[in-house]
């Protein structure tokens, strides 16, 4: 932030005087709502990690540091790698699900694109909570998935699916799959046709052409879908709850508990801050990476 | 009846034979574009549609009985617009919904038009987009903590401005967007022949938005209405949104009724998005 060099001019600071008065209209309201519901909250839970709870949730202004100490208890690490490794698989398997579908939509015709677009975003804009309970009717011990693989002689007795890491798994990817499709898409629907027909002109086999061309074009795409495929499904509370029947344990359930069970506001604050902390330095990464891809060739 | 299954199994016939004859126009297309590309593509809308298929047939089920077909009937349906908690949700997220949009169309379009017009760095702008992007749960926990603090009763009012934050995000990104493919020599003119920023931007600049602020305010809506972790925590027990009513009732059994509810909201979904698609290919090729 250089608002005034030293060498600004009286005249040029007046203009910018001028352009701040200008913008305040358009940007003030926006801003001063967003501090006051946004920032403002988020900075009173960085404020209470360092307080101890109150009895019935709230806290007592007492300087502590217990509750960063807490963190490193077993039970907690344990929960935090779990989440990370559940929400790391449920990228993965959305990845590779995801890349074949943006690979088969971008090559359809212009109209049929369209169509296929719609389909895949459509059930993301159906209630999420009703696509979680469908789960339930699915893997439910008496649900749809065991009567027909009883129905087809796969198993005598039902599989108990529900309730279960994989169940959380199979929920979460599908909650977030569409948000892999979409940022793929959009980066190979983006390719340039011509480079891979260049490429099987020179005598590329179509695996080679995919390889050498299109998969490292559309890595950014690739980046982008596995940061909002890992972000939400890392903070989710609700499918580990309902699917996971609460024994698979993440970090959003935990939060959620010391603010409704055990009413420790400040640990839950604390909780949360680190899974937020977790994301942006993630998010971080995934932009460093995304723009040495895409800026690395014009610079070297 | 027998004349119609007929008909449909000549038709069937019909189609076999044409698809065993030789088309003279597809070898070439299909020597660009093998056919198994497009498996994982139908896998995945089975894997997508699937849950949904089944909710939407069991919503016909005759039976309480949530796993077991037992014969089609509508009961469902009436029971459903009978039961006054879930009526009492749906009213409640309307307006939680309609508030919101209303903060975030207002707020969103004027920071996209500041952040555009007035700002070099990223910085503002990357503020006004956080909130889409920080977890749901830190800004509901953070919220529920701020309004306590302040002794502020909760209720559909919280609820609002809490969705008003991260509403006010996605519009702002939305009309930004639709911001940087405007011609800027348009207001470069009117602000040349002497209109101040305020009329330019009310002639000039907010009739070409329109169709992103649309966009923008339609995102608003759909986003609020499905939203439960943010109204979980910032809502009074007794003014529960929707998605809360359907979460309890999972939690603590359920009945037919939310399958019918399902449907519903299914069917608005698909007429909401073929609208909102039609809706921005008009806007788009109309200017």
């Amino acid at each position: 932030m250089t608002t005034t060099t030293p060498q600004a001019t009286p005249a040029v600071r007046a203009h910018r005087a001028r352009r701040g008065l200008a913008a305040a209209p358009f940007l003030a309201p926006g801003m001063l709502f967003l501090i006051v519901f946004m920032a403002i909250p988020v900075g009173l839970l960085a404020f209470y990690t360092f307080f101890k709870r109150g009895r019935f949730g709230g806290l007592v202004f007492e300087f502590t540091l217990d509750n960063w100490a807490k963190l490193a208890e077993p039970l907690y690490v344990g929960v935090i790698l779990q989440s990370i490794g559940l929400a790391l698989v449920v990228t993965l398997l959305a990845l590779l699900l995801g890349y074949p579908m943006a690979y088969a939509i971008a090559g359809l015709s212009p109209k049929w694109r369209t169509v296929a677009l719609v389909a895949v975003v459509l059930p993301f804009w159906t209630n999420f909570l009703i696509r979680t309970y469908a789960w339930i009717l699915l893997l439910n011990n008496a649900g749809f998935v065991n009567q027909w693989l009883q129905a087809i002689g796969l198993t005598d007795e039902p599989i108990s699916m529900l309730y279960t890491p994989q169940a959380i798994v199979v929920g979460l990817l599908y909650m977030y799959l569409p948000l892999m499709v979409l940022p793929l898409y959009a980066s190979l629907q983006q390719l340039d046709p011509s480079l891979r027909e260049a490429a099987t002109n020179l005598g590329a086999s179509p695996w080679r052409a995919f390889r050498t061309v299109t998969l490292p074009l559309s890595l950014p795409g690739a980046l982008t879908g596995c940061i909002f495929v890992f972000v939400p499904a890392m903070s989710n509370f609700v499918i580990p709850e309902l699917i996971g029947g609460g024994k698979t344990v993440m970090v959003g359930n935990l939060v959620r508990d010391q603010f409704y069970e055990a009413r420790d506001w400040p640990f839950g604050a604390t909780l949360a801050l680190v899974l937020t902390m977790l994301l942006v330095v993630v998010i971080v990464i995934q932009a460093a990476v995304s723009r040495r891809i895409t800026e690395g060739p014009r610079r070297g | 009846m027998a004349e119609t299954t007929a008909a449909v199994t000549e038709r069937a016939d019909a189609t076999a034979m044409t698809d065993g004859a030789p088309a003279p126009s597809t070898p070439v297309a299909r020597r660009r574009r093998p056919r198994g590309i497009l498996v994982p593509l139908w896998l995945g809308y089975v894997f997508l549609y699937l849950p949904i298929l089944v909710v939407v047939v069991m919503s016909f089920n005759e039976s309480r009985n949530l796993f077991v077909w037992t014969g089609f009937s509508l009961r469902w349906y009436p029971e459903l617009f009978a039961d006054g908690a879930m009526m009492q949700g749906l009213v409640n997220t309307l307006i939680v919904a309609t508030g919101a949009t209303l903060i975030a169309t207002v707020l969103g379009t004027l920071l996209a038009y500041g952040i555009h017009h007035y700002t070099r760095g990223g910085l503002i702008r990357a503020f006004a987009i956080a909130p889409a992007i920080l977890p749901d749960l830190l800004l509901g926990i953070g919220l529920l903590t701020f309004f306590s603090l302040l002794s502020f009763t909760l209720g559909l009012h919280s609820v609002i401005l809490a969705h008003g934050v991260f509403a006010t995000a996605f519009v702002t990104a939305i009309v930004l967007a639709r911001m940087a493919n405007l011609d800027p020599s348009l207001e470069e003119a009117s602000r040349d022949l002497g209109m101040g920023p305020a009329k330019t931007f009310l002639r000039i600049t907010l009739p070409q938005l329109a169709p992103g602020i649309v966009a923008g305010a339609l995102l608003a809506f759909t986003l609020s209405l499905d939203e439960f972790v943010i109204a979980f925590f910032t809502t009074a027990p007794t003014q529960p949104t929707l998605p809360i009513v359907i979460y309890s009732m999972v939690r603590f059994g359920v009945t037919p009724e939310v399958n019918a509810l399902a449907t519903l909201l299914l069917l608005v979904s698909i007429v909401a998005v073929i609208s909102a698609q039609r809706l921005t290919r008009l806007t788009g090729t109309s200017r």
